[in-house]
Formats: structure tokens, C-alpha cells, sequence
């Protein structure tokens, strides 16, 4: 009993001794971004000056599986990396234009081979390390590593060779391309500079893979972005704080970001976002489908709902092109001689109704689409491109050509007969948890029940339809969806290349099975090396003429990006790019004399 | 006697009801799968007297419903030109029963379409849909609880006319068919069977699911019944006499399980349209765009449509006097059989 007292007394003293000690560590953490200001070289960002403090909490459709940027493939770990991470060049998601962010400036050599990145002076990671040109060296040898499987490593092989990387001084980065590379500084977009002090250790003992749970402690992540790490609840929420190192200020010197906290919470999906969102319990919304958009619009109490316009997601409908060789069922053999007939994916084009899907799908928010460039893309459309109005007679002829034809079934409607007598049926899938794409399959159903095509739709849970898709190999037809995250061509690359990964109709292939394949590989790896935007828009024009005159993909419509936020909630702009609404969030505050969420 | 009232009315209700979807092609104005792709979300539609100018008119008419520029949902009466309701129009192909070509509707309107119950997402009629989904749902119900009823039948009476170890082992399979999650069981079937199912595959393979998982509770019940009529004093008599197994079982025996029989068959066939609901509303059932009260319910899953679009509840409102119908049979059987008894007892009690 005795010794238990005096166990107690003795941690007592020590704890108060220890406290005293963090709160002097505090103090001077807190006081030391402030006093180091004149040496450290900031980001002024222009714009509305907003207001210290708060929280903001947004919601999320799950948990994200991550924080580690080198394993991160999933939207959600993207969505929350992006806010505790800093690139050395980033994209404006407003202009669509690259600006310095760590790298105050760069410049190219007159070959287009070498860029040479000056870093800010007196950066600090979030947990009060100094950033130098050593963690620059780290993170691309890092990324460039084989053996961690980044997913940034393939952005960074320019035909076929890595980038090789040397530092000049302590603050300047040199990068050697083994060949010009279109996208010129872009490329540095999105890869997050990683602390070395923290990774080091873990990249020597080969467990880069292991580490940035989202139940790491605060103290042993960081990263070089706004927000960093505070408690993460299971199932619950992810709570950020602010970085009180963070790099940008605003014209009037207050260092950004304005807000204390931000709050994700994970809800199961987009209708709890809605649902959250509307009972005030998270501060905006983003990605919102049209329907859930107009019932917010419809009701609005105290916020503020926007179309930010065409976003850069294009559906299609594709067919299996893939070769299976033996594999073939003799089922399977025969639908795909039609579908690799090039004018019956061109009548299946003529005959589908995209201002509908625009219409019914999208509530008129949304365009209709003819090529993979959606209309969110200022720069890399083909003007050029047909928009041929839908014409059931022009997809009748097409079908005639090659040698189809019709018969009627019992209840008089017609049936559409391949040359050896077979009913052309065939099934779609599209993903359940989608009720946009199902929406967008039941109308192609019924356009192409006109052409006397018997179409099944099927729903499949997400994850088993991509397997099917891309591993076995078993489907007729898929509905589907992709959205770059940069209007650049570069990000769509594995969608265009016959050995892309993403290549949906025939992925991974080992050479280009059609001589329009190999066409369009040709034209997008030369536009990957030009120099000029004009050279590389020229060269992406002709492959978008390519892809639309066969067809391989079925272009149908692209949405509108609609979000939402609180009438309180300054600055609040969204983009057309990912992060739609987070893309500022920095600049993010409360306004004055309004209260934010609650728990 | 009044008991015997109740169960006629109950009928009659049910045999109109079943009339009407069985002949449905009559009945609804439309192809129950047409989209009309003006007019998606379209609440129902007002049946008029008194035009604007206030004319009394002959017979009641519709005014056809418009968009306003940039509007999506929100419809407007277009007042310029009233659309009497037409009766025996000639409008899309249906089959009368199944197999009687035929193009003449109860009513419809011309040069216009009218929506008695508004539209769902894609502009099809919803009073069609709700027809045509009739035969899918009740027709399920009929065929399933057939189905369990026909299995139960036999092995109720199997196990208690036979009893001894058959008796045991069919027992103990009853309780474990009781204590199996049929849900899952259809999920684990769907899985193998290939990715795309035409309606009328997917239709058969819900009827063989519910009607073969189901069979447990009459068996039991059969079995009770079975039990006690073969120890009756008529039974025996004939037994005496030498009758077969197979004789005493048809001839006396299983006439006194039709009872118990038809008071299930009145429970289980609205349990079993309901199943059915069930599964289409999980997108399990008969895909779409095949009409089914399952599958007319389901887009009720989206926020958005629950809270902006009142009419898609309508389904599930309509489907309220099918139930009570089978309901009410159901009691009034159970009503008859009681007064039966008691009758018998009575004449027990004479002799």
C-alpha cells in the first residue's frame, strides 16, 4: 500500500516535469515558423484574405486504405494525401496551368532534356524537419525503385528509361530525360516530396510498403502539405490539424491554411454524403449526381450549391476485343466477329441516344460526348471531331453493309440476324453501385432494341466487374467510366496504348493487335516527345480521328461537376480537375460570426 | 353462414384483381417497356370535367403535361387543348392470355398519352408497369406456393403415414430447411449460374428457389394431420377390409389434409409475391426492363427519388388489397375449418 503511494508521488513529479517540458517544446515549435519568417521563402497566394481558425469536415464514400503516397491507389487515400502533401510543380486546378509550389522556379535546357528545380529556402516538413535537396534525391529514387512498386514509376520512364536525378546544391535539383517529354514540367504534378528522415529507415529494410496506416501516430508522418496528421477513429472519421509550417501566406502575410482542422468522415455512400450534407453535419459536397444535386438545389437551407461545368469524365460503352485463343468459347467466337466488325461498332454509335442520357441521366447537367476528350479539357479537344446527330437509318445501313439482316419475331418487332442466320444478343455490364451508368445501359438497351439487338444488362459489383474486364476476360460488352485528373493527354496514356493497362477493349496487349492501334501507339508516343503544344496537339488531334473512326470505345456522355458548400465557408471554388472542392483548401476559411459543423 | 359470406366476397375481390393483371394488356394503355423519353418523372396525371373556361365536357379528358425551358421535373399543364379519354382504342401489340394477338386497349386518348400514375426515370407508364408487374409478382406467389405446397404435401405424408425412420430423417431435413437463409441461398445459386439470365430463366429460377425452401412448415403440418386421420375409426375399417396404402392415402387420408392446404395456400402466396419483391428490389429478381412490383419499387433505393417523387411509392399502395385479399381467405378458411370441427365434434358427440 505504502510503496503504491509512493510510486504514485514519484510519477507525479515526473509527469509535471514532463509536461513542463512539452509545453516548452510547444511553445517554441508553435513560436519558431513566425521567427525563422524573414529567411523562409513563402508562397504568396493572391485572393480573398479569409479568417484564422475552425474546422471543416467533409465526407468521404468509406475509409481510404492509406496514407503512404507510394502505395495509394484508391481516390479516397488520394483525396487525403492530397491535402498533408506538396509537389515541387503543380497544376492549377482552376487555370489548368502549372505554378511553382516547392520549387520556386525551373528552368529547361534548349533540348528539352534537362530541368533544373530551385527549391524554396528554409521549408520545413510538418514535424519541423528541414527540406532540402537530399529528400528530392530520396523520393525519385524512391518512386524510380522497381522493387517498391510505386505507381508513380511509370509517370516517371520516358521510353522506357527512368530519369535520372542529381543535386547541384543544397536547394537545386537537376532532372535528365533520356528523351523530350511533351508534358514538360506537368510532370512533377502529384508526386508528393517525402520526408527522408522518416523513410529512410523503412525504404533500407524493404517496408516502404508497411508503413502510413491510418493508425500511425501524429509524430511519425509528415508531410510537406497543409494538413497533417491528429487521430484517426476506425470507421469512424480522419481529423487533420493544421501545419504550422506549411509554405504559402496570404497577401496580407498570414500563413496559410487558414483552418485548424479538417474533419473527413466515412460514410458507406453518396446518398449518406447528401443526407450528411444536408442535416449540416459536413461543411461541403463534391462529386454529387445530378439527381442528389437537384434535391439539394431544390431545398437549399443555408448553402450554396454550383455547377462548375463540364468535368474532364467521359462513359463509353466498349466491346470485348480481346484475343483469347484457345480460350474461345465458340459462344464468344461468334459475338465477337461482330463486334470486331468495324461497322457494327459504328452503327451501335449511330443508333445510341447521348442527348438522352443527358437528359435522363444528368438532368441536362451533363454533354454529350463523342471522343475521350471531354469538354472540361479547355486545351486537348479536336474541334474537328463529327458530332453526327443519332440516326437509326445511318446505323440500319451500316449494319446492312456488313451484311446483316432482319427478320420479325412473334410479336412483330424485329430481330436483327448476323450473315450466318444467328440473333445478334448480347449482355452489358456496369457496375451496381453506380445508378448513373445502370441508367445509361437501360437506355442503350432500348436504342438498340430498336436495331433489333437483344441486350441484357447486367449489374456487377464493381470490383468483380474490372476482373472480369481486365484479368478473365469473360463479358460481350461493358459500360464505363474514367476521369482523368489532368487535362493533359499524359494521365489517359495507359487508355490509349495498346499495351496500357487501362486499354480497356484489349489491355496489355504485346503488340498492337489492329493496324489503328498501331497507328494510335505511334501518334501518342510521338506526341509524348514533341516539344511544341501545337506539334502535340496536331498529333493528338489525328489519334482522337482515329479512335472515332473505329469505335473501339463508344463515347456516351460526361457529367457536370456539382458541388455544394456552406454559405460559410469562404473561398469555396470548385474545380473541374480533382480535388474538386480541396483543391484550395488552404485558402478555405470561416467566415466571420458563423458556426461550423458540429460532431 | 356468414362465414361462408366473408370467404365469397374475399374471392370474388381476389378473382377481379387477378382478372385484371391476367388480361393486363388490356387493361394498361401502353407497352409496359416504351420509353417516352420527353417525359421521364411525370407525376399522374388529373382527370378533368370542367376545362379552364369552365365547359362542362361529355367525357372526362386529360390535359397533356409539358416541360418549361431548362426545367427537368417540374411539369405544367398545357391547357391549350383538352384530350378526352377514349374508350377500346387501338394502341401497341399485346398477346390477350398469353397467346390471343390483339391491339385494343380499355382506354387511351388520342394524340396524347395518358399516365395514370405518373412515370418512372425512363417515361415509361406506371399504371402499365404496374400491371404487367402484377403477373411476374402474383404469379410467382401462385407457382411457388404450388410448388412448396406439392413438396410438403408429399413428404408430410410420407413421414406421418409411414413414420419410424423416414418419419425422423425427413423431420430433421424440415428443421434444417427451416433454419436456412433462402436469401443467400439464391445469392450462392445466382453465382452459378451464367452472368446474363433472360427474364423468363431468372422468373422460373425465383419460383424454384422460394418454392423449394419453403416446404418445411406444411409438411409439418400435413404430417400432423396425417398422423391423427390414419388412427380414425373410417381409416381403420378400411384398412380392415384390406385397402392399400395408396388408396387409404388418396381416397381418405389425403382429402383431410385440403384444409390445412388451402388455408396455407392463402398465406403463402402473398409471402411468396413478396419474396419475389423482395429479390427484384435487390436487383436479384427479374431484370429489368421486365415489369415487376419488386423491380417498380426499386428505384426507390435513391435518396433523391424517395424524397422529390411521391407517385413511385404508389406500387406498394396498390399492392395493399391483394394482400388483404389473401388475408381475409385465409381467415375465413381458418373460420369454415373451426366450424367444422365443431360441427363434427358435435356429431361425435351424438353417436
Amino acid at each position: 500500500m505504502k510503496r503504491t503511494r509512493a510510486n504514485t508521488h514519484c510519477c507525479w513529479i515526473l509527469s509535471s516535469l514532463l509536461l513542463s517540458l512539452f509545453a516548452l517544446l510547444g511553445h517554441q515549435a508553435a513560436a519558431s515558423p513566425q521567427q525563422k519568417s524573414t529567411k523562409e521563402e513563402l508562397l504568396v497566394l493572391p485572393g480573398e484574405a479569409g479568417r484564422l481558425g475552425g474546422r471543416l469536415v467533409v465526407s468521404l464514400r468509406g475509409e481510404p486504405k492509406t496514407l503512404n503516397p507510394l502505395i495509394a491507389v484508391d481516390a479516397r487515400s488520394r483525396d487525403v494525401i492530397g491535402v498533408m502533401q506538396a509537389d515541387l510543380v503543380h497544376i492549377n486546378r482552376a487555370t489548368q496551368l502549372t505554378e511553382p509550389a516547392l520549387a520556386k522556379s525551373w528552368k529547361i535546357s534548349a533540348d528539352g532534356l534537362a530541368y533544373t528545380l530551385v527549391l524554396r529556402q528554409g521549408l520545413k516538413f510538418s514535424d519541423g524537419q528541414a527540406l532540402d535537396a537530399d529528400d528530392v534525391l530520396f523520393t525519385f529514387r524512391v518512386y524510380l525503385d522497381e522493387s517498391v512498386h510505386a505507381p508513380q514509376r511509370d509517370l516517371l520512364m520516358v521510353g522506357g528509361k527512368p530519369i535520372a536525378v542529381r543535386k547541384l546544391d543544397a536547394h537545386t535539383v537537376h532532372f535528365q530525360l533520356p528523351k523530350t517529354y511533351g508534358v514538360g514540367e506537368r510532370l512533377f504534378d502529384g508526386l508528393a516530396i517525402l520526408p527522408r528522415h522518416l523513410l529512410e529507415k523503412p525504404y533500407q529494410d524493404g517496408k516502404l510498403g508497411q508503413i502510413g496506416s491510418l493508425a500511425t501516430a501524429g509524430d511519425q508522418w509528415a508531410g510537406l502539405g497543409p494538413f497533417r496528421l491528429k487521430e484517426y477513429i476506425a470507421g469512424q472519421r480522419l481529423v487533420l490539424e493544421r501545419n504550422p509550417y506549411y509554405w504559402k501566406s496570404d497577401a496580407q502575410g498570414n500563413r496559410l491554411p487558414y483552418l485548424d482542422e479538417l474533419v473527413f468522415l466515412f460514410v458507406p455512400n453518396a446518398d449518406a454524403q447528401v443526407l450528411k450534407f444536408q442535416s449540416g453535419e459536413t461543411d461541403m459536397i463534391s462529386q454529387l449526381g445530378a439527381e442528389n444535386f437537384s434535391v439539394l438545389s431544390k431545398q437549399q437551407r443555408g448553402y450554396t450549391m454550383v455547377d462548375a461545368g463540364p468535368g474532364l469524365e467521359y462513359n463509353f460503352l466498349f466491346f470485348n476485343l480481346n484475343d483469347l485463343g484457345d480460350k474461345t468459347s465458340p459462344e464468344t467466337g461468334r459475338k465477337q466477329k461482330w463486334f470486331r466488325e468495324v461497322k457494327f461498332r459504328q452503327a451501335v454509335s449511330a443508333a445510341v441516344d447521348r442527348e438522352a442520357i443527358v437528359r435522363l441521366v444528368y438532368q441536362g447537367r451533363g454533354a454529350a460526348l463523342w471522343g475521350l476528350v471531354a469538354p472540361g479539357n479547355r486545351r486537348w479537344g479536336n474541334e474537328k471531331l463529327a458530332h453526327p446527330a443519332r440516326s437509326l437509318e445511318r446505323a440500319r445501313e451500316l449494319l446492312k453493309e456488313a451484311n446483316f439482316s432482319w427478320s420479325n419475331g412473334p410479336n412483330g418487332e424485329s430481330i436483327l440476324l448476323d450473315s450466318n442466320g444467328n440473333p445478334v444478343e448480347f449482355s452489358v455490364l456496369t457496375s451496381s453501385s453506380n445508378a448513373d451508368r445502370a441508367k445509361m445501359a437501360a437506355l442503350l438497351q432500348d436504342d438498340l432494341k430498336q436495331l433489333g439487338m437483344r441486350v441484357q444488362v447486367v449489374p456487377l459489383e464493381f470490383r468483380s466487374l474490372l476482373d472480369r474486364v481486365t484479368q478473365s476476360k469473360e463479358y460481350d460488352a461493358c459500360v464505363m467510366g474514367i476521369a482523368s485528373f489532368d487535362a493533359d493527354p499524359n494521365p489517359d496514356i495507359n487508355v490509349w496504348l495498346s499495351s496500357g493497362g487501362t486499354h480497356l477493349w484489349n489491355p496489355s496487349q504485346a503488340h498492337p493487335a489492329t493496324p489503328w492501334e498501331a497507328e494510335i501507339d505511334r501518334l501518342i508516343e510521338e506526341q509524348m516527345s514533341a516539344r511544341t503544344f501545337e506539334q502535340r496537339k496536331k498529333l493528338y488531334d489525328r489519334a482522337q480521328e482515329v479512335l472515332a473512326e473505329n469505335q473501339p470505345m463508344i463515347f456516351l456522355a460526361s457529367p457536370n461537376i456539382l458541388a455544394g458548400a456552406k454559405n460559410s465557408i469562404g473561398n469555396f471554388h470548385p474545380a473541374v480537375l480533382e480535388p474538386y472542392v480541396l483543391w484550395n483548401v488552404e485558402q478555405l476559411y470561416l467566415k466571420n460570426g458563423t458556426e461550423n459543423a458540429t460532431r | 353462414m356468414r362465414a361462408r359470406r366473408t370467404f365469397a366476397k374475399w374471392l370474388v375481390v381476389l378473382g377481379v384483381l387477378h382478372g385484371i393483371v391476367v388480361c393486363a394488356g388490356f387493361f394498361a394503355p401502353y407497352d409496359p417497356v416504351e420509353q417516352d423519353r420527353k417525359s421521364p418523372y411525370l407525376p399522374p396525371m388529373r382527370l378533368h370535367l370542367t376545362d379552364v373556361h369552365g365547359h362542362l365536357h361529355g367525357r372526362p379528358f386529360v390535359y397533356s403535361l409539358r416541360l418549361p425551358e431548362g426545367s427537368f421535373d417540374q411539369y405544367e399543364e398545357d391547357t391549350t387543348e383538352a384530350h378526352a379519354v377514349k374508350f377500346f382504342q387501338s394502341g401497341a401489340r399485346y398477346q390477350l392470355l398469353g397467346f390471343l394477338p390483339c391491339r385494343r386497349h380499355l382506354f387511351g386518348a388520342e394524340n396524347a398519352r395518358i399516365y395514370l400514375l405518373g412515370t418512372d426515370a425512363y417515361g415509361r407508364d406506371q399504371f402499365s408497369r404496374l400491371l404487367f408487374g402484377g403477373q411476374v409478382s402474383l404469379f410467382a406467389g401462385l407457382l411457388g406456393a404450388g410448388l412448396t405446397l406439392l413438396i410438403g404435401l408429399l413428404i408430410g405424408a410420407v413421414a406421418g403415414y409411414y413414420g419410424g425412420w423416414r418419419d425422423s430423417v425427413l423431420m430433421r431435413v424440415a428443421e434444417l430447411f427451416l433454419a436456412l437463409p433462402w436469401l443467400y441461398l439464391l445469392l450462392a445459386l445466382r453465382a452459378f449460374l451464367p452472368l446474363a439470365v433472360s427474364p423468363l430463366a431468372a422468373f422460373f429460377l425465383i419460383i424454384a428457389v422460394i418454392g423449394a425452401v419453403g416446404w418445411a412448415r406444411p409438411a409439418r403440418l400435413v404430417r400432423g394431420v396425417v398422423l391423427s386421420a390414419k388412427e380414425r375409426d373410417f381409416v381403420r375399417a378400411a384398412r380392415g377390409f384390406g385397402a392399400s396404402n395408396a388408396y387409404l392415402l388418396r381416397r381418405h387420408i389425403l382429402p383431410e389434409t385440403s384444409s390445412v392446404l388451402l388455408t396455407q395456400a392463402a398465406i403463402l402466396i402473398p409471402q411468396y409475391a413478396l419474396a419475389e419483391m423482395t429479390l427484384s428490389f435487390l436487383g436479384l429478381g427479374v431484370p429489368e426492363p421486365v415489369a415487376s412490383w419488386g423491380n417498380l419499387l426499386s428505384s426507390l433505393q435513391q435518396y433523391s427519388v424517395l424524397v422529390s417523387y411521391w407517385w413511385v411509392y404508389l406500387p406498394a399502395l396498390i399492392m395493399v388489397p391483394f394482400f388483404l385479399g389473401y388475408l381475409g381467405l385465409a381467415s375465413s378458411l381458418q373460420e369454415r375449418e373451426e366450424a367444422y370441427k365443431i360441427h363434427r365434434s358435435s356429431l361425435g358427440s351424438l353417436t
